[in-house]
């Protein structure tokens, strides 16, 4: 035990004093968890428009108004003319230029329909899309209001309600997936780099010629990174706990418990890699495209899974963090306990087991 | 000792006996299947067939004994840059299950030995190369084993720290530690007690350096070694 307790120590040595590992053990999480929550966003929060009145009556003033109090809008600016539109459209700021057409609310008296053209910088084709809907909706629900007074023949008003995230807040998705991500990279990739640094050194020879088993050096090798790994998921749900209003409904040592499992599934994954791969270049490799990439892309992260092709569909069922984002999101923002993401679990912990006995098969036959 | 893969011999019937205290020169060409039979011996390889003891252990049986019973270096020196002299040795030491008091002593004399106690708390890789080279064999025989492997230990290293190099061995040989080592220098087989010579996975000579040169008809044991290698060629 007291040899174990010092080839743990010499690990902690690597990681502290390796200026890298430590930028990616707790630099990045921080950092990445920040830019998916603020930047990469689908949300829309104060975009800046601009307005052009050529009636400026009552109605038209009312409707500005109720987009910039509605919170997704901030008049940036006021325009005058159709020519100033193209100017200010090009100079990036602006998002979007909502023009009233003149006599816009005698129209609307006299005519019963009023004109109002959006034009939006679509050079970002989903904001774009976004600001012209949350544009619509605010002005049709403000036009259903003004008919309120007139008798209306039959009127079916669906309300909506977004349960689970009900301001459809983009980093009630991030934060899952962003952890999911980042315990990925901590756990899989920096264990296999770890292991193939020693094979690359030479230093794993010595290792195995010792009286330590090989089970011994491998376990020596991971538990700093179960550690780490853990301290990183506790940062990650606080971060999003308190700087993005994240809600824990769930029980917090199930959410640990699952992190855990996730955690040395992905350890063993790394394990697995480092069986396969003989010097760190390999060992990284190996992860970004294996691992980082089908996390980011396929786990139902960024693109939702139901959206995917058929046999894109099949590929997420692969691959682990699809199941751990799950499990998160039930946990935390349906407060699910484990009666409904058993299944998941269950897939977690068998591909725990199965990395596990391919890794220790992989490891014995290089031993011969 | 006989080591197949599939159908490719690497090790061809090896038979030999080294004796207590004896420093054993494994000679062969790059791919004559000497460090497949130091793979076999330390434990890291499993043999075809064979009966083999190393110590006196059985290869087989008692791997776990023979592992507390040897040393290891190779040509990498398999220190850990980023850790202090001081953290090797404690690190290595501690692997071996040695207490503490007996490491921090022992360390104390090694490095004055060595002439390092200035780098005690330097990391290695601020070491030149023959020291790491020193300090590796001096861990390597640090739980003092009764064997040590060497599996070319010199590579790369300037002609008068191997010089000094080979005096450590020596010096270990002196304290009844049996050394094993390969090499590509013919001038260190020289030093050697006993050496043998591998060509395609088969021992084509064993003996004293002294009694080859007679055998073989030649002055230098690099002549004897290209004699045998010559043989090899022709039949290949």
């Amino acid at each position: 035990m007291k040899r174990f307790f010092g080839f743990i120590k010499k690990e902690f040595f690597h990681i502290f004093r390796d200026k890298r590992t430590m930028l990616i053990l707790f630099g990045m999480p921080i950092i990445q968890i920040l830019l998916f929550g603020y930047v990469v966003t689908n949300e829309i929060k104060d975009a800046e428009i601009a307005i052009l009145d050529l009636s400026k009556d009552d109605i038209s003033q009312e409707i500005t108004n109720k987009l910039s109090s509605s919170g997704y809008f901030q008049i940036k600016k006021v325009l005058h003319s159709h020519t100033e539109i193209e100017d200010v459209l090009k100079s990036g700021i602006i998002k979007e230029v909502v023009v009233f057409e003149a006599d816009f609310a005698k129209k609307i008296e006299r005519e019963g329909i009023a004109n109002i053209q959006l034009i939006a910088d679509a050079s970002d084709a989903n904001t774009a899309n976004l600001i012209v809907n949350y544009t619509k909706g605010i002005i049709s629900n403000y036009a259903i209001s003004l008919r309120k007074d007139v008798e209306m023949p039959l009127q079916i008003e669906p309300e909506i309600r977004m349960f689970y995230n009900e301001e459809l807040k983009g980093a009630f998705m991030f934060v899952p997936g962003t952890m999911a991500l980042i315990l990925m990279l901590i756990s899989a990739m920096m264990t296999s780099i770890s292991i193939a640094r020693e094979k690359e050194l030479g230093t794993m020879e010595v290792l195995l010629v010792s009286p330590l088993r090989p089970f011994q050096i491998i376990i020596g090798k991971v538990s700093p990174y179960i550690a780490m790994a853990f301290v990183n998921a506790v940062v990650i749900i606080a971060m999003g706990v308190f700087v993005f209003n994240m809600p824990v409904l769930g029980s917090i040592s199930l959410l640990m418990l699952e992190s855990l499992l996730f955690i040395v599934m992905a350890l063993a994954l790394g394990i697995f890699i480092s069986t396969v791969s003989n010097s760190q270049q390999v060992a990284m490799f190996i992860s970004l495209f294996a691992l980082l990439l089908p996390t980011m892309l396929l786990s139902g992260f960024i693109f939702p899974i139901e959206n995917m092709p058929l046999v894109l569909q099949w590929l997420s069922s692969i691959i682990p963090p699809k199941y751990f984002i799950i499990i998160i999101k039930n946990v935390m923002l349906k407060g699910t306990g484990i009666s409904f993401v058993w299944k998941e679990t269950l897939v977690l912990l068998g591909m725990t087991v199965f990395f596990i006995l391919l890794s220790v098969k992989k490891f014995k036959v290089r031993l011969e | 000792m006989t080591k197949k893969f599939g159908s490719f011999t690497a090790n061809d019937n090896l038979n030999f006996e080294v004796g207590k205290g004896e420093i054993f020169g494994f000679l062969g060409a790059n791919g004559a299947g000497k460090t497949t039979s130091i793979k076999i011996l330390c434990g890291l390889s499993v043999p075809t067939s064979g009966e083999i003891e190393v110590a006196g252990y059985d290869v087989y049986k008692q791997a776990e004994i023979i592992k507390k019973n040897i040393g290891y270096m190779s040509q990498k020196f398999s220190l850990y840059e980023d850790l202090t002299v001081w953290e090797n040795i404690r690190f290595y030491a501690g692997i071996y299950g040695m207490p503490i008091k007996t490491i921090k002593s022992k360390a104390t004399i090694l490095l004055k030995r060595l002439e390092l106690e200035h780098a005690r708390n330097k990391l290695i890789a601020s070491l030149p190369l023959g020291w790491k080279q020193k300090l590796a064999f001096s861990i390597a025989i640090f739980h003092e084993p009764s064997i040590v492997f060497l599996d070319e230990p010199t590579g790369g290293v300037d002609p008068i720290t191997r010089r000094q190099f080979w005096d450590m061995i020596y010096e270990a040989a002196n304290k009844d530690i049996t050394v094993f080592v390969t090499t590509h220098y013919m001038d260190e087989a020289e030093y050697c007690h006993r050496i043998s010579i591998m060509v395609d996975g088969r021992i084509e000579a064993i003996d004293t350096p002294a009694n080859l040169k007679k055998q073989f008809e030649t002055d230098s044991i690099e002549n004897v070694f290209i004699k045998l290698a010559r043989q090899s060629n022709f039949k290949g």
